[in-house]
Formats: structure tokens, C-alpha cells, sequence
């Protein structure tokens, strides 16, 4: 009776429907004060003064402080590969170079005091050229940091090929942008912290407790057993809480100075400028191949949008690089990127974090390749796709991917989808000539998850009550590892999951973590656990053997009945709770008990794949698109609760058509943010989506014993290409070869008009 | 005012907004604020049954009313049929939006006992959520109005 | 997040508030839904140093055949307009039209009065008033007056109304057998209208109000004038646009809504009959 492959319910979620989680903002910690930053609004200037001596006198205000007070050393880019020489301030001291970035800090009694103190600060800017566009930035016209010298912050040129063509009928080129978007989690940034006994404990929003536990060590110089994070519930991440924020990692700094806890959280209006950007990307596409669809060669040439500073953003390319040729055989292909900063938000890694824009490139050339040789889009992907004799298949640009099957997933979609129905229909409308449109895009997409193959801690101890403790060092915020890796340890030990209780997000209670990011968690934290479970069931039998004075391997686990016997023999046997006892479990993270810690580490990466089709209606005449079908095929290889992996697809899925039909970022030429609140930001509601079509493979990965794969992230790299496809699908006989995103009603209705004209 | 159906009093600024007062007055935190454009829904709560943007209302407007916020749901341990619907559809991730989510959703069933799925979309427009895609939460709206053939209760929240 | 600092006054009655307001002048703001004002207050876009909250005068809350119009009070909310028996009969546009404004959290607060007094010509209901040929009444300290809903929406954010006036009544007439739509478009469906319709034709009645097209909701003359002389639909919205000055924002250049105009009168006209 296997618990795992189950639709089973979360144990979270009693708490959270009756009570509410709790949240940062939701702490009490008596005695703390407030912080409230206060923003530039510009986009580029010199600070020639700052004045904060009247917000100092206001109601409430305990302190003041200004980048001249701060002696905490700027935050050279967590990646190495950044230049190491932009280097972002905790407070801005002579400059600043993206509206929102911060300048003083107000510590006051409560928030509202703080707000109204924010108001008294007078800054004196002096303007200097605000460099928005990516190439514009390039030049160094304007250069942003005087220490390094140039604005660009990463260049990969691996090398470009004049011949890369040679023997290609055909060459479709265009230039795609894969637009700036904010990620939004529904809980802004927040953060507190108090010094007990010399020891800094920080309260963190985040998707990393240990890795802000690190930081936070290198900022203020303390050891680690001098520094305890804890993350409580956390609203959502998706990649941009995984970045370390000064807003939050001074909070500590502010409570030694004034001598009590700090807390802070943002509006949503600071949030949109100052949580981290995801995507951002110019990209220049060309791919060639033969008449009857045989890609020969395909290059992508990038340039990254790093904003202000160098967090991770930058990086993306990295990622980019690495799925460039997706699931599809390809000779020849060369990338090459620059990323540059600009007066804007920085970058940071936000769902999918450089692949989507991978797959939202070659999958947009795929189609637009189908097209110009006048055949089927399915039809030439099938021809070029890695087929699954090949596997583990190593990739143009050395990617070598695990286990993969994506002509069943292309089978199944086109199944799913009656795309020969889809097809007579969209002729049908086009014979009619009505205004409604029906335009039907795909994309066959591979991603990496857990990328390098990092590890992660996971232990099990059993408890004289017979109930049983999970420590993990993945740090969910809505992914229900609760209920998963209480399935993954009830499946040994046939322990009931609401008998397991499952730890995370203290550092004081958890060793060592990597967090939740990077679809990491199930290969890493989940096999941890899984193998300490294993682990545990091996040493209560041997304890078992010992104290009935049998031979282990006559003993027998009866899962039900939480017992060890003898097998043939039920009442010679040992319950989960005696043996327990017997160990000396007491739940106290000690090393005497019925337990086993695990530091898992995987030797790589995993490729979860899935084929996507978007069927959209177009209204020609007003450019409006409406989503009628989102039928998604995904494999993630082995599913430990089909609950969650649906829900993972979900939100990825609705991310990708935002992405696709409304969200953008937004700055005006002189590097105002446009898109500043969530009723100018199109953040995508239920009323804009349909309900989806999922469809379920399962080709489990030799990577790890559970056969597991990252699912987190697949849904927004597969369909953000389907939906734009399909836009420009409904378009194509009308002229149309090509929409940016997001597919607005009217750079549909321009489309269009520049194509009949 | 009266709270799940406890009745207290509290002097504050007049600025202070409804979903503050339930936040810090009278200490129920499940109510999250999420924006302050009244664009996400995180906030809301019932007043006088009807669902309100607790952040687009003074508390002195409240002045008397009668409030539920997601605390006042289920009685007794026993969840109240939107909160059930809600769990076994797998309706919540992070869980930040749920509670707005949730007593919108009552809202909504209460006008529209038996809503088709746009129905329940459109009237879900003024809620946001980022981690489920909406997917589950309108199917399990869609259950809770079903009520299996049973009279649904899913609407009320008294 | 948090607005600035201000006195609250609660008024008992319609009379009490003019006093308020004469008493506190340029200072002041009237509080009714809220959903208008309270936004604005939160990014301390407006700063009032006193509201005056008439949400509590519920003998300003009432839909009444009064004959041959409907009247509407004041402090009617969108969702009470929206559910209206009455109405769905009478003036069916205003029913239609008031079951989009915002989101249904929204609706539940807002008033009819509240949002015209505001005077924002992204706002559904001004446009709607407009092409139905509806009337304002004002009370102020001198008394009441009455303003065609023509001479109502002075500016953006402008009104007829005086700094003393509290509006106390819309009244619309009953649009009897006349055709009718409402055409909202938008990127999402909590969001203002990018363009939007108000039209009702026929029984004698000829009304196309533009939601978005310039700094106050306008009507369509171009179009409504076509019609007077026998246009058909797709004639007499080809000139939707003329003589409007749409504005261009984030979501649209004002060409795109002159376009947007164009189709979107073409389908309410054809919906009224047309």
C-alpha cells in the first residue's frame, strides 16, 4: 500500500484556511520599532544633500540614518562572474541609480509614523542622463559605476562563425524581446531582527534561511553559531526571494544602533521597485535549416538587462546558454551575450530564471521556421527532436540531459488537444473571414532543474509517542513539502503523515540548507529524506533484532501496525514507540535516538520536458486575445503527490500567459517606473485564464533512486512561447509572421495593419 | 463593532483603515494586506455579509458593523464548507491569498448560489493569486456551490 | 499605504453635511463608498484635513418611479444598482453598466453618487448618465438646483458641483422599448475601461456616451448625428471618434482608441437594433 503517486490532501493547509498563515508582518515581537525607507526618485542622479534633520524631529521617529551613517561594506554580486567591481550600497552614499533605490532609513514607533516622517526628508538631486535602453547602455556613453568602468557587467562571447549557415535553403532572423516583468508574490518583502546575547536572530522573508544565515555572517563579520535565521510562513517567492536585499539584511544593523528589535515590511508600491526584476532579454534569433524542415544551425546573440547593479540577474544568459537548443537535435549553434546595467530595478532569477527565455526563443523560431517553409509547426518539431534512444544525450553546446521522451509528449499533446480538430476550425473561421480568429501555438520545451546538482540535508527521528520528525534544509513557501516529504518518510516506516511533523526554516533547528529555488527541492531535500527514512527503518530493525534477540533479516516490518516482528511471528515483535524509546529519542536535534541525518548529494542536474498547446481566439478588429485552451503535457519524472505537481503546473502555466498577453515592466525615457502598483501592472486575475488541460508523463530520471525531477518551474517554460505562437498563429494569414510580448490589443491591431499595408 | 461575533471597542486615528484595526485592534491577523492600489483582494473580509476590500474602508465606517474575517469560519473545529472545499481541492499554496480568497468566495456564493465557471472567474476578478493559477480555487468554489446534491450552506456565513 | 493624517466628521443628515462642508471649504472631502477617494488617500494623492463621512444617510440611498424617470439617490451602491428590479425594467443600460464597475468587493461600497462626483472619465457610470440624457441634483446651502448631466463633467476630476454642494439625486429616464448596450473594453476585467460604449437608441431616444475619450465622459455627436439623419450602424460609428480628444496612457495611443471607438460604437449600435 503505497502512499506515494498519491492525491494526497496537505497537512498545511487546517492552519492556514482557519487561522491564516503567519506571515513576517504577522510576528509579534514586543519592544520593536519600525523602519521605513526613504526612495529615490530619480532614476540617475548625484545626491548633492540629503536632508533628514526635520524628519529626525517628527512624531514617533527614534533615529535617522543616512548612507554616510552606514558602515556596513557595499554588496560586491553573490556571482562571481559578475564584475566584482559594482558594488551596491546598503544605503545609497553619492549617487543613485534606479528610481526606488534607498537612501535613508527612519527607524520610528510604529509605520505609519514612519511614513509620515518620510515625508520631511528633502534630497537635493543633481540629474545625470538616465540610460534606460539596453543598447543605448552599451555604448558607455553614460556610464553608471565610475568603478567599473563600463556599464557592461557580463560578457559570454563564445565565438561566431561566418559559415554558420552554409547549407541552409532558408534562414529565418528576428529580433525578440522577452520583456522585464515583476514577479509579484502576493506577500511584499519583509524583515526583522534583534541581537539576544550577542547573537543576531533575523527574521526573514525568504527562499533561503541558511544562505541569508551566510550572508548575513560576511555583512557583520559574526560566526555562524552567532547568527539565527528563521523564516516563518512565507507568501510566495518565485525565484526573487532567493536574492539577498540590503532593505532586509540591515535591519540588524538599525536594531544595534538603536537598541531594540527592528522590523520592516514594504508597500506593494515599493515592492514593484524594489523587488528584484525577472527576464529582460534583447534577443537577435536565427535559425536555418533545409526546405523540408531539417534544422541545420541556429544562433542566439543576447543582451541581458542587469538594471542598476549586479544581483543575479546578470547571470541569466548563463541559463540561457545552457537549454539554448531545447529538445531538438541541433548541428551548429552559437550564443553570445552582454549584460549591461541600466537605470532601472535590478534583475534577479524569477520562474524558470534564464530558461524560459531559452525555449520562448527556439520555439518562437520553430514555428516561425514551420511558416516560411509552409509546414506543419508539429510536423518539423517531430523531425528534429531528440528522440528517446539517444538518452542521456549530450547537447550542441554540452548539456548533457538525463532521461527524456519528447516525441510521446508531442504525441500526447497533439492527441489531447484533437489538433487535426483545432486545424479544420481555425480553416473554418478563416474561410468564414469573421473577425474572431482562432490561433493554435505549441512548444516542446526541456528545462534544468537543480542546476549543478546541489545537495541538501535531510534527517528522520522517530519519538517514544511513535510519532516521527522531519528536518529539512528546503524551505517551502506554498510547495506543501510538509505533506510530501511526510509522504516520502511514511512510505518506510508506515508512519501516519499527520504523525510527522516536518521542520524547516530555522537555522537553529536545521544544519545545513539550499533552500527552495530552482526546482531543487524533491531531487535534493525529498531523496534526502527519503534515504534517512530508509536509513531509520535499517537501524530500528537492527535495534529490534538486538532487543529480541533475532536475526535481522528474520525481521519484517509491519507497516500498519507500526511494528517490527519476527516474521511468521507477530507477537515477538517491537513497536515504532518502544524502540524509540530504546534509542533514547528526544526530539532535540541531539545525535542519540532512533534517527539518521543525510547530506544528499546528487551527481547532477535533472531535464523535466512537456509539450504545450495554447488554442487562443484573436478579435481582429480590436486586437483582444482570449485564451480558450491551455493543454499542458509535462514529465517530471516520478510524482510523489500529484496534488502538488498540479498545482506547481498551474501557477507556472497562468505566469506564462501573463507573461505572454499582459505583464510589463515599464520605464518612460528618462527612467520613471510606468508599471508601478498592481492596477498599472497587468498582474493576471482568474477572469483573463481557463481552466487547463494537464496531462501527465512520468519517465523517471536515473539520477536518483526516486526517479524525481524539479517540476516547479515547467509550466511557465512551456506555455509562455505556446501562447505567443498562438497569437501569432491566428495572424499568419493575414500576413502577420511575428508579435512581441506581451501580446497587447494593440500591438496586435499595429501587427495587423503593418502587415496588410 | 462586532467581530465573529464578538463585540469590542477601540479609539484609534481616523486614518485608520479596517483591515488595520482587525490586524492590530482587535489581533486577528489573518486578514494580509497585499497592495495598496485595492487591486488585490488579500484584504477582504465580510461586512455585514457582504464582501469588502478592508483596506478601501475606514474603520470608523465600520463603525457598528458586523464583521467575519476568516478566524470566524469554522465553529468548533469543524471548517466551514468553503474552507473544506478549499482543502481538498488543493486551493492554496503559500496561503496569503486565501483568506481574502475564501470570504470572497462565500461573497460570491451567497449572490450567485449556483454560478457557472465564468461566473465564478469574473466574480473572483478583484482577487488576485500567483501561485495557483486559479485553477483548483475555482474548482473548488464550483464544489462548494455543488454541495454534492445536498442544499449547500457554502454561501452562508453565519 | 497609510494616508496622511485628518479630522473625521460624521454627518447625520444631507443638511448637516452642506454645514460641514461650508464650515471646513476647500479642506474638506465628502466620504460616501470611498472607492474613489480613499485610493487616492492611501498614496497621498489627495491630502483632505477633514472627511466627512454621509456614508450613514441611508434616506440617500433609494431607486423610485418617480413617473417617467427612475430616481436614484445619491448614495445608492453599484451592487444595489445593479440588482435593481426597477431598473433591469426601466433603465437597462444603468443595471448593465453598473454590474462592471470594478470588482463585486467594490461594488458592494461604491455609490452612483460618489463616482460622478468624482467626475473620472475612465469611470463607467458618468458616460452611462451622459448618454441617457440623465440630471444631477445638488443641494447646497442656498438650496437645491438641478444640472443636465451635460453640463455636469467640466474637467478631469471636475465637476459642476461647488466646494458647499453635496449631490443628492441622479435621475435617468425610462428608456422604454429603445435598444440599448454596453461595450467595456479592457486588458482585464477589474480594469477601468481602455474605451467603453453607453449607448441606447430608438423610442425616440438617441444617446452614445464615451467612457476613456477625453478628459470628461463624452458623447459621440459625430455618431449620434449620423443617426439623426438615417446612418446605418457601421456609417454613423465610422465617425465615432470626431471631435473627441482621447488620451494616450500606458494602456493605449490615443489612435488605438480612436479605433477602439469605431468598432466598439459599430457593435452597441448593433446591438440596439440598429
Amino acid at each position: 500500500m503505497s502512499i506515494l503517486g498519491n492525491r494526497v490532501m496537505r497537512t498545511e493547509d487546517p492552519k492556514f484556511l482557519t487561522v491564516g498563515g503567519r506571515y513576517l508582518d504577522d510576528l509579534d515581537i514586543p519592544g520593536a520599532a519600525y523602519v521605513t525607507y526613504v526612495r529615490s526618485t530619480m532614476a540617475h542622479a548625484r545626491l548633492a544633500a540629503v536632508d533628514a534633520s526635520e524628519a529626525a524631529g517628527a512624531p514617533g521617529v527614534v533615529a535617522v540614518f543616512t548612507g554616510a551613517d552606514v558602515d556596513l561594506e557595499p554588496l560586491a554580486p553573490a556571482i562571481v562572474m559578475l564584475n566584482q567591481a559594482v558594488r551596491t550600497p546598503f544605503l545609497a552614499r553619492d549617487t543613485v541609480r534606479y528610481v526606488g533605490e534607498p537612501i535613508v532609513a527612519i527607524v520610528s514607533e510604529t509605520r505609519a509614523q514612519g511614513m509620515d516622517a518620510a515625508e520631511l526628508v528633502f534630497v537635493d538631486y543633481e540629474p545625470l542622463p538616465a540610460v534606460v535602453d539596453m543598447e543605448a547602455a552599451l555604448t558607455d556613453e553614460t556610464v553608471l559605476h565610475a568603478e567599473a568602468g563600463t556599464n557592461l557587467i557580463l560578457d559570454m562571447q563564445f565565438g561566431r562563425s561566418d559559415d554558420l549557415f552554409e547549407g541552409c535553403d532558408v534562414v529565418v532572423t528576428q529580433r525578440i524581446l522577452n520583456q522585464r516583468v515583476a514577479p509579484c508574490p502576493m506577500e511584499v518583502r519583509a524583515a526583522a531582527a534583534t541581537w539576544e546575547d550577542g547573537r543576531l536572530v533575523h527574521y526573514a522573508c525568504t527562499q533561503m534561511p541558511h544562505g541569508v544565515k551566510e550572508t548575513l555572517g560576511q555583512v557583520y563579520g559574526l560566526e555562524p553559531a552567532q547568527v539565527r535565521v528563521v523564516a516563518p510562513d512565507v507568501g510566495g517567492g518565485f525565484g526573487a526571494k532567493g536574492a539577498n536585499y540590503t532593505e532586509e539584511l540591515m535591519v540588524g544593523w538599525l536594531s544595534k544602533q538603536v537598541g531594540r528589535p527592528v522590523r520592516w515590511v514594504e508597500t506593494r508600491s515599493e515592492s514593484m521597485v524594489g523587488l528584484g526584476h525577472g527576464r529582460g532579454q534583447i534577443q537577435d534569433a536565427e535559425l536555418g535549416g533545409t526546405r523540408d524542415g531539417k534544422v541545420l544551425a541556429y544562433r542566439l546573440t543576447v543582451i541581458q538587462d542587469s538594471g542598476a547593479y549586479g544581483w543575479f540577474g546578470g547571470v541569466l544568459p548563463f541559463m540561457t546558454r545552457t537549454m539554448l537548443s531545447g529538445v531538438y537535435d541541433i548541428p551548429k549553434a552559437e550564443f553570445n551575450s552582454q549584460s549591461v546595467m541600466t537605470n532601472t530595478t535590478p534583475t534577479v532569477a524569477y520562474r524558470g530564471a534564464g530558461r524560459p527565455e531559452a525555449t520562448a526563443a527556439i520555439e518562437r523560431m520553430m514555428e516561425m521556421y514551420a511558416a516560411e517553409i509552409g509546414m506543419d509547426p508539429a510536423e518539423v518539431r517531430r523531425k528534429n527532436l531528440v528522440t528517446s534512444d539517444r538518452f542521456p544525450f549530450t547537447t550542441v553546446v554540452g548539456t548533457e540531459y538525463d532521461a527524456g521522451n519528447y516525441e510521446r509528449a508531442l504525441e500526447l499533446v497533439l492527441e489531447a488537444s484533437d489538433y487535426a480538430g483545432l486545424r479544420a476550425e481555425q480553416q473554418r473561421r478563416r474561410d468564414a473571414g469573421g473577425p474572431k480568429q482562432l490561433g493554435i501555438g505549441g512548444s516542446i520545451y526541456v528545462e534544468i532543474t537543480n542546476y549543478g546538482g546541489s545537495g541538501e540535508f535531510g534527517s528522520l527521528e522517530v519519538l517514544p509517542d511513535g510519532s516521527a520528525e522531519v528536518r529539512t534544509g528546503t524551505s517551502p513557501h506554498g510547495q506543501g513539502h510538509e505533506t510530501a516529504w511526510a509522504m516520502l518518510a511514511s512510505e518506510q516506516t508506515g508512519i501516519p503523515i499527520d504523525r510527522i511533523k516536518v521542520v524547516h526554516g530555522d537555522t537553529d533547528l536545521v544544519p545545513t540548507g539550499g533552500g527552495t529555488a530552482g526546482s531543487r527541492s524533491a531531487q535534493a531535500g525529498g531523496v534526502a529524506v527519503h534515504q534517512a527514512a530508509v536509513q531509520v527503518v535499517d537501524k530500528a530493525k537492527q535495534l529490534a533484532a538486538d532487543l529480541l534477540e533475532a536475526n535481522p533479516d528474520d525481521l519484517v516490518l509491519d507497516k500498519v501496525d507500526g511494528r517490527f516482528h519476527v516474521a511468521g511471528t507477530p507477537s515477538a515483535g517491537k513497536s515504532w514507540s518502544e524502540l524509540a524509546a530504546a534509542a533514547g529519542s528526544a526530539g532535540d536535534g541531539g545525535d542519540t535516538g532512533l534517527k539518521a541525518m543525510v547530506d544528499f548529494k546528487p551527481p547532477t542536474a535533472t531535464f523535466p520536458f512537456g509539450a504545450h498547446i495554447c488554442v487562443a481566439e484573436v478579435d481582429t478588429e480590436t486586437g483582444k486575445v482570449t485564451v480558450e485552451r491551455l493543454i499542458a503535457v509535462d514529465d517530471a519524472g516520478t510524482i510523489i503527490n500529484p496534488l502538488l505537481a498540479d498545482g506547481q503546473i498551474h501557477g507556472g502555466l497562468a505566469q506564462g500567459v501573463a507573461q505572454a498577453l499582459l505583464e510589463e515592466v515599464r520605464y518612460d525615457d528618462d527612467g520613471n517606473p510606468v508599471t508601478a502598483n498592481l492596477a498599472d501592472y497587468a498582474f493576471i486575475s482568474a477572469a483573463e485564464l481557463p481552466s487547463f488541460e494537464t496531462v501527465r508523463m512520468e519517465t523517471p530520471t536515473p539520477v536518483n533512486e526516486l526517479g524525481v525531477k524539479g517540476i516547479g518551474e515547467s509550466g511557465t517554460v512551456g506555455s509562455t512561447p505556446a501562447v505567443q505562437n498562438a497569437v501569432v498563429d491566428a495572424l499568419a494569414h493575414l500576413g502577420v509572421r511575428h508579435v512581441d510580448m506581451p501580446a497587447t490589443p494593440e500591438r496586435v491591431w499595429r501587427a495587423i495593419a503593418d502587415a496588410s499595408a | 463593532m462586532t467581530v465573529n461575533g464578538t463585540k469590542q471597542e477601540h479609539d484609534v486615528e481616523p486614518r485608520t483603515l479596517l483591515v488595520q484595526y482587525i490586524r492590530q485592534e482587535a489581533g486577528l491577523t489573518g486578514t494580509n494586506i497585499g497592495c495598496d492600489t485595492s487591486s488585490c483582494g488579500a484584504c477582504t473580509l465580510l461586512v455585514d455579509g457582504e464582501s469588502v476590500k478592508s483596506c478601501t474602508m475606514l474603520a470608523a465606517q465600520a463603525d457598528g458593523a458586523d464583521i467575519t474575517t476568516i478566524e470566524g469560519l469554522a465553529k468548533d473545529g469543524v471548517m466551514h464548507p468553503m474552507q473544506q472545499a478549499f482543502h481538498e481541492n488543493h486551493a492554496l499554496q503559500c496561503g496569503y491569498c486565501t483568506p481574502g480568497m475564501v470570504m470572497a468566495s462565500i461573497s460570491l456564493l451567497k449572490e450567485h448560489p449556483n454560478p457557472s465557471e465564468a461566473e465564478v472567474r469574473e466574480g473572483l476578478e478583484g482577487n488576485l493569486c500567483r501561485c495557483t493559477g486559479y485553477h483548483n480555487i475555482v474548482k473548488a468554489v464550483l464544489a462548494a456551490a455543488g454541495g454534492a446534491g445536498q442544499k449547500s450552506t457554502a454561501g452562508s456565513a453565519s | 499605504m497609510i494616508p496622511a493624517q485628518f479630522e473625521y466628521e460624521r454627518a447625520d443628515s444631507a443638511d448637516a453635511a452642506i454645514a460641514l462642508l461650508t464650515q471646513h471649504g476647500d479642506d474638506a472631502k465628502l466620504l460616501a463608498g470611498g472607492h474613489s477617494l480613499l485610493p487616492l488617500m492611501k498614496l497621498r494623492l489627495a491630502t483632505p484635513s477633514v472627511l466627512i463621512d454621509v456614508g450613514r444617510l441611508r434616506d440617500l440611498s433609494y431607486i423610485n418611479d418617480a413617473g417617467d424617470h427612475i430616481a436614484i439617490g445619491a448614495l445608492t451602491r453599484h451592487r444595489d444598482i445593479e440588482t435593481s428590479d426597477v431598473l433591469a425594467k426601466e433603465v437597462p443600460l444603468l443595471a448593465r453598466a453598473a454590474s462592471f464597475v470594478g470588482d463585486p468587493q467594490v461594488r458592494h461600497r461604491g455609490t452612483i453618487g460618489g463616482s460622478l462626483a468624482h467626475g473620472d472619465p475612465a469611470s463607467d457610470l458618468p458616460a452611462v448618465v451622459l448618454a441617457l440624457g440623465g440630471t444631477l441634483v445638488a443641494r447646497g446651502p442656498s438650496g437645491e438646483r438641478t444640472i443636465a448631466a451635460g453640463d455636469f463633467f467640466q474637467g478631469f476630476l471636475e465637476t459642476a458641483l461647488a466646494p458647499d454642494e453635496l449631490l443628492t439625486e441622479i435621475r435617468v429616464p425610462k428608456t422604454g422599448s429603445a435598444g440599448w448596450s454596453f461595450q467595456k473594453f479592457n486588458r482585464r476585467a477589474m480594469d477601468w475601461a481602455i474605451v467603453g460604449v453607453a449607448a441606447v437608441v430608438g423610442n425616440g431616444t438617441t444617446g452614445v456616451g464615451l467612457v476613456n475619450m477625453g478628459s470628461t465622459p463624452v458623447r459621440a455627436s459625430a455618431t449620434e448625428a449620423a443617426l439623426a439623419s438615417g446612418a446605418s450602424a457601421s456609417d454613423a460609428a465610422a465617425v465615432a471618434a470626431e471631435g473627441t480628444e482621447p488620451p494616450a496612457d500606458l494602456n493605449a495611443t490615443p489612435e488605438f482608441r480612436e479605433h477602439l471607438a469605431r468598432v466598439l460604437v459599430r457593435r452597441a449600435l448593433e446591438e440596439c437594433g440598429v
